[in-house]
């Protein structure tokens, strides 16, 4: 028993994901695909080319590395075909893969006739299409991992899209940041700060709300990876804030300690899952809490209350 | 009690759950809460090695409050009996019984007897007079031959003071509750509950079940322990009737069969004696030794000889005796421990091992595996290169180096065998049942069934032998071996093998119908009379397979029980002596009128009127009553007082094990008198008991048992992926306050040891296996699986090289089920540590012990 | 949620299930080596596990009947008469093949299917290893099999050593379509394992809590019977004598895609916040 919570053997009622480390990565290098396609895009409108260029290219390399990230993260690599067998309302993965498939294929698509000069509607198509796909791609990782029986994610339901989404949009800011003349690099910038202010915003509010279970935040690798991100974003924000505008050595340093403090919140996250899953108490407390609150479980069916003293 | 049925029965053990699901107490009396205690509705925890008392206290339990059902123990059994005015009990003598001879170290029984009888063994020990050897008394044993049917001393009223009632209670008078509770560790409410529930499910309208295995025959009083449960049984009426009797759990899915169709030194198929070389003689002799003058033992001359034209064919006849002068004879005990003992001494030249694996599976089995290493040739088949063929470069022993492979001579032949999948065949099970089964697969490579290589084996005798002059291989050369073979590897037919031992006529083979066909002339051939029948009209009756939900519940066209497919025996014992059912509800086989029916084949002569009184000149089974159900025996009756077959009294006593920190509450006389011990020898010392100095170091009883997931010794089941991952490592269960008392870790490690070896295990800490309070004081028990050895995909030490191998003198069975030993955290000491540490604890042994009896005579 | 039996129209059978009555059930273990044997599932390793007689551990791709032994000091019955203090709970764990089945929901390739009979399988040729259905499953029945491949090995080109699909129980579909019971049923000496239509399973278990009930059996409960529950009933069912999670099994489960309309809906606005957040840097400071 852990703390007053009945188990077997103090063993977990479900199993962690089987998930390597490119799934955590994944989900840093979708979110950056997905924001920097929209904020190549909304650049070109406000006419800032530059930033849409660099915006452009970033989110297309993401774009890139992310199948093959999952890819490698599966257990029979050779048939990663067979997500596109069907077309799976129910199952997030499923939904995912096409919007990698499509957004994946849209920015690699756009970026080269960016870089070749050529074939314009074809690339304002496949821009449409990766802007379209852009937000999709950045926030449906939230309800992937919230769609299981992990109870640090799947009570962080509400939260989690919310929070994947201002991630991806501090990391696509800021890894702008690091590649633009800080002159044109205004919106990014604000992106950046702006986008680490709500993720620490959304972090806070979400393990406020997730109760004990939030205490996994606290502890193990996702408490260190969970610090490391307040701090390393934390920081980058601050230089991006404080020296961004001037110096491009600080706009530079910046952005990175951003992205990598966005990397580290994409992984505090997926340790919690792990942890989360692997102490029983965070499964079964919960549920008997709300049992009783119920009046039982429809799970288990009681023998019939006897009246009377006969039986 | 003295069994883990569900464990080690679980497909039988699901009719016990189908008992309790309507109602019935299932109780379990073991040292150990284990899988069968689960299920049951109540456990007792009991301190292994007191069983007696337990059982004695239930009978004594039953006489002071008179629950016995008395028309049946007046009738059916030999309550009324008068003794011999000679006899002392163990009351009266401090522990021994009359006839105690010191020099001899054994018991003259002639005080023993009925009065006014002169008792006649029970087939097999007649020949030798009253001195019985060996376990063909007790084997199958069948109780005396008495004169006539009737003993001539008897009273119905059963108050004469040496009546068999009276002197039972005067036995068991001070086994009460209170001494019960004290001996055994058990709360006196527990032990009440237990004779309550007894008593209140026994009579005429219900009866109860003894089930039990092992943890009752492995002791040095093993046989014993089944005698106070049948005098149980016998007192509450529960013996041949439905939902009664005592059943043995036998160990093995064909263990019954091999009693049966023995692989036994000393009896012949049927439980027939093999011939003694002491007490020679000619064929009459062997013949009015053995033919019982009353019961079906009284036609010993037809079993025999038709065993004989089984074997034989037309070489036996009247005119050589049915070729007894070419009979081989055993001279001595040549059971497996004394074997062991020529071993050690390198007598032995040869062994042959079967489906057997000693050097994990029988007690005190490091010394079994230095007796190995002195063998010339040494056998093995199996299914799997098992401990007992590698000894010679795997085993503790090469590990310590006290064997060296360079150094062991023996010359191993390992011959794979075939599974029971890849042969036709049957097992006979433990409730006597014959079951067929047909082979679905050919055998791989060179494995080869049991009955291949025997019939193969005598074959090549054959031929090398068939120009010999000598006279021992008469045997051989004329031995009846014309079985038809099938298969490209000439596999004999199994069901022809069957046919014969089902029984023929010798001229034509027509299948006979029951051993009341059999015949002295030598017009019928039978391997075994008590498997006769199974062969009738033709038909391979174990195949039968029709469903039991096709069927009443007896299921009697399910396989084939032996003899005569009867499956309750002494079944007339289920209607009173007039032969009316006891009750409705509990109705089994009556007499109509004019002969006995009911839903199970009769087990008494079919026209016999309940009525009938035998004439004085009666012989055979014409001489026991119509009223006496018990027709093995020479008075019809069940033996509440067993006069003659048993090596250690005629009524059982608690004595304590052969190993054990308790005196003997009860008497001077500490454990069984007449144990085989093998003293002296250095292959196996003994740890100081109760009284002794050096006793503290070996103050907890452990016991042996199985585990569902293994099987044995564990060559089937330690070489399974699937089973071994089941059970995956040799483990030790102990209490919480053992484990605190000594300092084991759960999931650590143990030594455990006694003056014959020092094993390791896991720990498993546990409440199941509690300290009891025995004679006022804590006492632990220790419990361990019996199934490692060094090898196979699951490896570990051997509990049996922690036992000793004093015997039960009935049926020289080791006392596996209750010792001493030390118990301490960590893992053993090896190699040269292990010989140093079992020499200091050997240094405390006993010396040469002065046991009571030694001392003491009874004898006149 | 998830399709259902009437996908298969004129192929569809009666639902068959499991109701594991755990108060008969002897710890023999025999149902963990009827199905290895059936499936020809490799041995999982040779761990002493020091958790009573449990060495098997858990359900996982290798081990698709476990049997849980629990030691309490508790008696078994409440009535009284000729109790022991101490009772010994055992029961055989499977696969729930869940009404609702999570699994089977967020599988991305389609592999897992529900059956003609009602039953959650696994297509192995069409599974690819993504492991979404591990941590989706409310009670952790399925699991990755790290182990070589002994089936449809991997290629040499982007193949990798271990076998790295999800497996669990079948309810042996292969013997349901010959017509016979699965291997764990057949095998239970006690019927502890009893299969058969759902309906009639249910039926049964009603009378036997009852049984219990009479017979004062201290906690007899059925778990996952009811088809409100939060997995829509299960397909295979229990009779426990404890709570839920003495035995490992979660006290209220819910499956997962209950929520999954409200996330999506989420997640919608979340992407619209997204959108229009990041098109709204533009507008905030323009001067630069």
């Amino acid at each position: 028993m852990t703390d007053g919570v009945r188990s077997y053997y103090g063993h977990p009622v479900i199993k962690e994901p089987t998930w390597t480390w490119e799934i955590p990565c994944y989900f840093f290098t979708g979110g950056l695909a997905g924001a920097s396609a929209v904020l190549s895009t909304a650049s070109k409108l406000f006419g800032n080319e530059k930033l849409s260029r660099v915006a452009l290219y970033v989110g297309a390399t993401a774009d890139a590395v992310s199948p093959g990230l999952l890819i490698s993260d599966l257990g029979r690599p050779e048939r990663f075909h067979h997500m596109l067998r069907v077309f799976k309302v129910t199952s997030p993965m499923n939904v995912g893969s096409w919007v990698l498939l499509v957004s994946g294929g849209a920015s690699s698509t756009q970026a080269l006739l960016e870089l070749l000069g050529v074939l314009k509607p074809v690339k304002i198509a496949a821009e449409v299409a990766s802007t379209v796909f852009g937000p999709p791609l950045a926030t449906y990782t939230g309800v992937l991992i919230a769609d299981t029986a992990v109870p640090v994610w799947h009570e962080a339901r509400r939260e989690l899209p919310w929070l994947f989404g201002a991630s991806a949009a501090a990391s696509a800011g800021a890894a702008a940041c690091v590649f633009l003349d800080p002159a044109d690099a205004g919106p990014a910038r604000r992106l950046a700060i702006g986008g680490v202010a709500a993720e620490g915003g959304l972090m806070r509010a979400m393990e406020l709300r997730l109760g004990e279970v939030g205490e996994v935040y606290q502890y193990g690798a996702a408490g260190s990876f969970a610090r490391a991100a307040k701090g390393l974003a934390g920081a980058g924000a601050a230089l991006l804030a404080l020296r961004g505008r001037r110096s491009r050595a600080a706009a530079v340093v910046g952005g990175a300690l951003v992205c990598a403090g966005e990397l580290c919140l994409r992984w505090s996250v997926y340790k919690a899952g792990i942890q989360s899953a692997r102490d029983p108490k965070y499964t079964v407390q919960p549920q008997r809490e709300r049992a009783s609150r119920n009046g039982g479980s429809k799970a288990t069916t009681l023998p019939a209350a006897r009246t009377g003293s006969a039986g | 009690m003295g069994s883990n049925m569900a464990e080690n029965h679980p497909v039988g053990f699901q009719w016990v759950l189908e008992a309790r699901e309507r109602g019935a107490k299932v109780i379990h009396i073991d040292p150990r809460f284990t899988r069968t205690s689960a299920m049951a509705t109540k456990w007792v925890g009991i301190r292994a090695g007191s069983d007696i008392a337990f059982l004695g206290g239930v009978v004594n339990y039953i006489l002071q409050n008179d629950l016995w059902f008395e028309e049946y123990v007046k009738t059916y059994t030999n309550a009324p009996v008068i003794i011999d005015e000679a006899y002392a009990d163990t009351e009266e003598a401090d522990g021994l019984f009359s006839g105690w001879d010191p020099g001899k170290g054994r018991y003259d029984i002639t005080s023993w007897s009925y009065e006014g009888m002169e008792t006649h063994g029970a087939a097999g020990q007649r020949e030798e007079g009253f001195t019985s050897k060996g376990e063909q008394s007790g084997h199958g044993g069948h109780g005396g031959g008495l004169s006539h049917g009737e003993p001539p001393s008897e009273d119905p009223d059963l108050t004469h003071r040496r009546c068999v009632f009276q002197i039972l209670k005067r036995h068991y008078a001070r086994y009460t509750p209170e001494l019960v509770a004290e001996t055994c560790g058990v709360s006196v409410d527990d032990f009440v509950y237990v004779c309550e529930a007894l008593a209140q499910n026994s009579g005429r309208e219900r009866t109860s079940a003894f089930c039990y295995a092992v943890g009752w025959t492995q002791h040095t009083t093993g046989v014993q322990y089944i005698r106070t449960a049948a005098i149980i049984q016998q007192l509450l009426g529960n013996i041949g009737r439905p939902g009664g009797g005592i059943m043995a759990l036998r160990g093995h899915a064909s263990i019954q069969g091999s009693t049966d169709i023995p692989t036994l030194y000393n009896i012949l198929p049927g439980y027939l004696p093999m011939p003694h070389a002491q007490e020679y003689g000619d064929f009459d002799n062997f013949m009015n030794s053995n033919v019982a003058p009353t019961g079906w033992w009284g036609n010993f001359r037809q079993y025999w000889i038709s065993l004989m034209c089984a074997y034989f064919g037309p070489h036996a006849s009247s005119e050589n005796d049915w070729f007894f002068e070419h009979l081989p004879r055993i001279d001595e005990d040549n059971s497996a421990y004394w074997t062991l003992e020529q071993m050690l001494e390198g007598k032995v030249k040869g062994y042959i091992l079967a489906g057997e694996n000693p050097a994990v599976g029988n007690a005190n089995s490091k010394a079994h595996r230095l007796g190995l290493a002195k063998l010339d040739w040494l056998v093995v088949r199996d299914l799997v290169e098992i401990e007992s063929a590698a000894f010679w470069y795997d085993s503790p022993e090469i590990e310590s180096g006290e064997l060296r492979t360079e150094e062991i001579a023996t010359e191993i032949f390992f011959m794979p065998a075939a599974a029971h999948t890849e042969k036709d065949g049957s097992f006979t099970n433990t409730q006597r049942l014959l079951q067929w089964h047909w082979q679905a697969t050919e055998p791989k490579q060179d494995c080869r069934s049991e009955l291949w290589f025997y019939f193969h084996l005598g074959k090549l005798l054959k031929s090398k032998l068939k120009d010999s002059q000598e006279e021992r291989d008469t045997l051989i050369k004329l031995l009846n071996w014309d079985y038809p073979t099938h298969s490209a590897i000439e596999e004999p037919d199994a069901e022809m093998v069957l046919k014969e031992i089902g029984g023929y006529t010798s001229e034509t083979r027509e299948p006979l119908a029951s051993y009341k066909e059999l015949k002295d002339d030598g017009t019928t051939a039978c391997g075994c009379w008590i498997y006769c029948g199974c062969y009738q009209d033709g038909i391979n009756q174990p195949a039968r397979k029709k469903p039991h939900w096709e069927q009443d519940y007896v299921a009697a066209e399910w396989a084939w029980a032996w003899p005569a497919n009867r499956r309750l025996l002494y079944n007339r014992a289920s209607a009173a002596p007039d032969g009316t059912p006891w009750s409705e509800q509990k109705k089994y086989v009556y007499w109509n009128g004019e002969k006995w029916e009911g839903i199970d084949t009769p087990d008494f002569d079919e026209t016999k009127p309940p009525d009938y009184v035998p004439p004085d000149d009666a012989k055979g089974p014409d001489a026991i009553a119509g009223s006496h159900p018990f027709i093995m025996q020479a008075d019809g009756r069940s033996w509440l007082f067993v006069p003659q077959g048993l090596e250690d009294g005629p009524l059982p006593t608690h004595y304590e094990p052969h190993e054990s920190p308790f005196e003997n509450p009860l008497y001077s006389q500490r454990a069984n008198p007449r144990r085989q011990q093998h003293k002296d020898a250095w292959w196996d010392p003994y740890n100081p008991v109760a009284g002794e100095p050096g006793v503290d170091l070996f103050p907890h009883v452990f016991t042996t048992y199985r585990l569902t997931e293994h099987h044995t010794a564990g060559g089937m089941t330690r070489s399974v992926p699937y089973l071994a991952e089941l059970q995956p490592a040799m483990f030790c269960e102990v209490s919480p306050e053992l484990a605190d008392e000594v300092g084991l870790e759960h999931g650590g490690w143990a030594t455990i040891y006694t003056t014959r070896s020092a094993i390791e295990a896991r720990v498993l800490v546990t409440n199941r296996i509690p300290p009891l309070t025995v004679q006022g004081r804590t006492v632990h028990q220790i419990g361990l699986p019996y199934h490692w050895g060094s090898r196979l995909l699951t490896s570990g030490d051997s509990a049996n090289d922690l036992m000793h191998a004093a015997l039960d003198p009935n049926v020289h069975i080791m006392e596996t089920k209750a010792a001493t030993c030390g118990i301490r955290p960590g893992r053993r000491p090896r190699g040269r540590e292990l010989a140093r540490f079992l020499e200091e604890l050997r240094s405390h042994a006993t010396q040469e012990r002065l046991e009571p009896e030694e001392v003491r005579s009874t004898s006149t | 949620m998830s399709s259902g039996i009437a996908e298969w129209a004129d192929e569809a059978k009666t639902r068959v299930g499991f109701f594991t009555d755990t108060s008969v059930c002897i710890g023999c273990k025999a149902c963990e080596v009827a199905c290895k044997e059936w499936n020809l599932i490799p041995q999982d390793g040779q761990d002493f596990l020091a958790r009573s007689y449990d060495n098997t551990g858990e359900l996982n791709g290798e081990t698709w009947r476990h049997v849980a032994f629990i030691e309490q000091e508790k008696p078994l019955h409440t009535n009284g008469d000729g109790t022991t203090g101490l009772r010994w709970l055992m029961e055989s764990d499977v696969c729930k093949h869940c009404t609702h089945a999570a699994c089977l929901d967020v599988c991305p390739t389609g592999s897992l299917f529900r059956t003609e009979f009602g039953t959650v399988v696994v297509q192995e040729d069409i599974c690819n290893g993504c492991g979404y259905c591990v941590p989706a499953c409310p009670f952790g029945v399925l699991d990755k099999r790290h182990l070589p491949a002994t089936t449809d090995k991997p290629p040499l080109f982007l193949g990798k050593k271990e076998d790295g699909r999800v497996w669990k129980c079948t309810l042996c579909y292969d013997r349901l379509r010959g017509g016979h019971e699965p291997a764990c049923a057949k095998a239970c000496p006690t019927k502890s394992i009893q299969f058969g239509p759902l309906d009639e399973l249910r039926e049964r278990a009603d009378a036997r809590l009852e049984k219990l009930q009479d017979e004062g059996w201290n906690g007899a409960q059925l778990y996952l019977r009811d088809p409100d529950d939060g997995i829509g009933g299960g397909g295979a069912f229990f009779l426990l004598l404890d709570d839920p999670e003495v035995y490992g099994l979660p006290p209220d489960p819910v499956v997962t895609t209950s929520h999954l309309g409200a996330m999506w809906t989420n997640m919608a606005a979340a992407a619209a916040v997204f959108a229009v957040g990041i098109a709204g840097t533009f507008l905030w400071g323009s001067h630069d």
